[in-house]
């Protein structure tokens, strides 16, 4: 059956760079032109592949920084000595082409359909944050009313990705609360949160589970329980989670991406 | 902080991996470890990526769930550390 993909197979397609954005010193967002791409869910990844002159190859997995429905985006942070992020963030020029396949993943996800009306937590750690935009905006496009929570840890505010669209949700967007946490340098005045994600900041700031008489049947209480989506460092995400857990959230809603070490948010 | 642990990704880095190997999104599949019986979703597992393929490792007891290796563009997959790994949840 022409144009009938077989089911779960994936192939490399050709991208090109549409869009360039620079959201930090460290960090950019490339808008790419993708034939053939059959759409993404919120929370999903592709693979990029560079290929060398002579033949080396270098494959990535990056979250997709874009709402399904929009141009394919992805949004890159430069590691010093990464052998694909200091090309994607420094040398990439508009209508670059390199390898792409996706969407991938199936976990760390939101729909943001009537199964998933709960109200969501979501905890970023650095670039875990990307992810996590592409749920934000996915919950504005498609007119969600569920309420969120973005607790966002960042070494100081220059590192902070997306900042106008952050803070611009946190003014206008019903529902929407961004929280900050500054673990090495704040500026003068602030009075948020200025220390690396702990039990009692999470217990501040996630959404309580409920519990007592009004709690739901014991038969479904994962099922109306808050949903948390922790995205960052392998260190960040291990913490948060296990904070999310003593507080009482059932470990299977508390769903965790981690991207290893690049550096301590 | 340990170097080798601050390196530990999870499952959903390697979903592309595993649908080309398996010809499936993998990441939602649930995999019982061989020896301790932990029952978790791909996507929760410890991988670790060295240069020469991935290890995927049981986040309660660290055995070594799977083993991908890529030779001359054939992926080899050693499963012997999982009792059972199925698409389906349940």
């Amino acid at each position: 059956m022409a144009g009938t993909a077989v089911r779960g197979r994936l192939t490399w397609e050709t991208a090109t760079v549409g869009a360039v954005i620079d959201e930090t010193s460290k960090v950019r967002t490339l808008s790419l032109d993708v034939p053939g791409w059959g759409g993404h869910q919120a929370g999903q990844h592709l693979d990029i592949a560079l290929t060398a002159d002579d033949g080396y190859r270098a494959e990535r997995s990056y979250s997709i920084a874009s709402a399904p429905g929009e141009p394919v985006a992805i949004t890159v942070e430069r590691l010093d000595d990464g052998e694909v992020s200091p090309y994607l963030t420094e040398d990439v020029q508009i209508g670059d082409e390199f390898e792409v396949r996706g969407p991938i993943g199936g976990y760390f996800i939101w729909k943001g359909d009537s199964s998933d009306s709960v109200p969501l937590l979501l905890a970023a750690g650095g670039s875990g944050v990307v992810p996590l935009r592409a749920i934000l905006r996915h919950r504005c496009l498609v007119g969600s009313s569920v309420p969120v929570r973005l607790l966002y840890s960042v070494r100081s505010q220059a590192e902070v990705i997306y900042r106008s669209e952050l803070d611009h949700l946190n003014q206008e967007a019903d529902g929407v609360k961004v929280i900050y946490t500054l673990t090495r340098q704040q500026p003068p005045g602030w009075t948020g949160y200025a220390r690396r994600v702990d039990q009692q900041m999470m217990a501040e700031v996630a959404w309580p589970v409920a519990s007592g008489p009004s709690a739901p049947a014991a038969s479904a209480p994962a099922a109306s329980a808050p949903l948390a989506y922790v995205c960052g460092p392998t260190n960040f995400v291990e913490a948060v989670a296990s904070d999310l857990v003593a507080l009482g959230y059932p470990p299977q809603r508390v769903k965790t991406e981690r991207f290893g070490a690049t550096g301590t948010p | 902080m340990d170097a080798l642990e601050d390196r530990v990704l999870d499952g959903n880095a390697i979903g592309g991996m595993l649908i080309e190997v398996f010809g499936a999104e993998m990441t939602t599949a649930v995999g019982i470890c061989g020896t301790c019986g932990t029952r978790g979703q791909v996507a929760e597992m410890a991988v670790y990526q060295p240069r020469l393929g991935t290890v995927v490792r049981c986040r309660v007891c660290d055995n070594v769930l799977m083993v991908f290796v890529a030779i001359h563009g054939v992926t080899c997959v050693d499963l012997r550390g999982l009792a059972s790994l199925s698409e389906v949840a349940g």
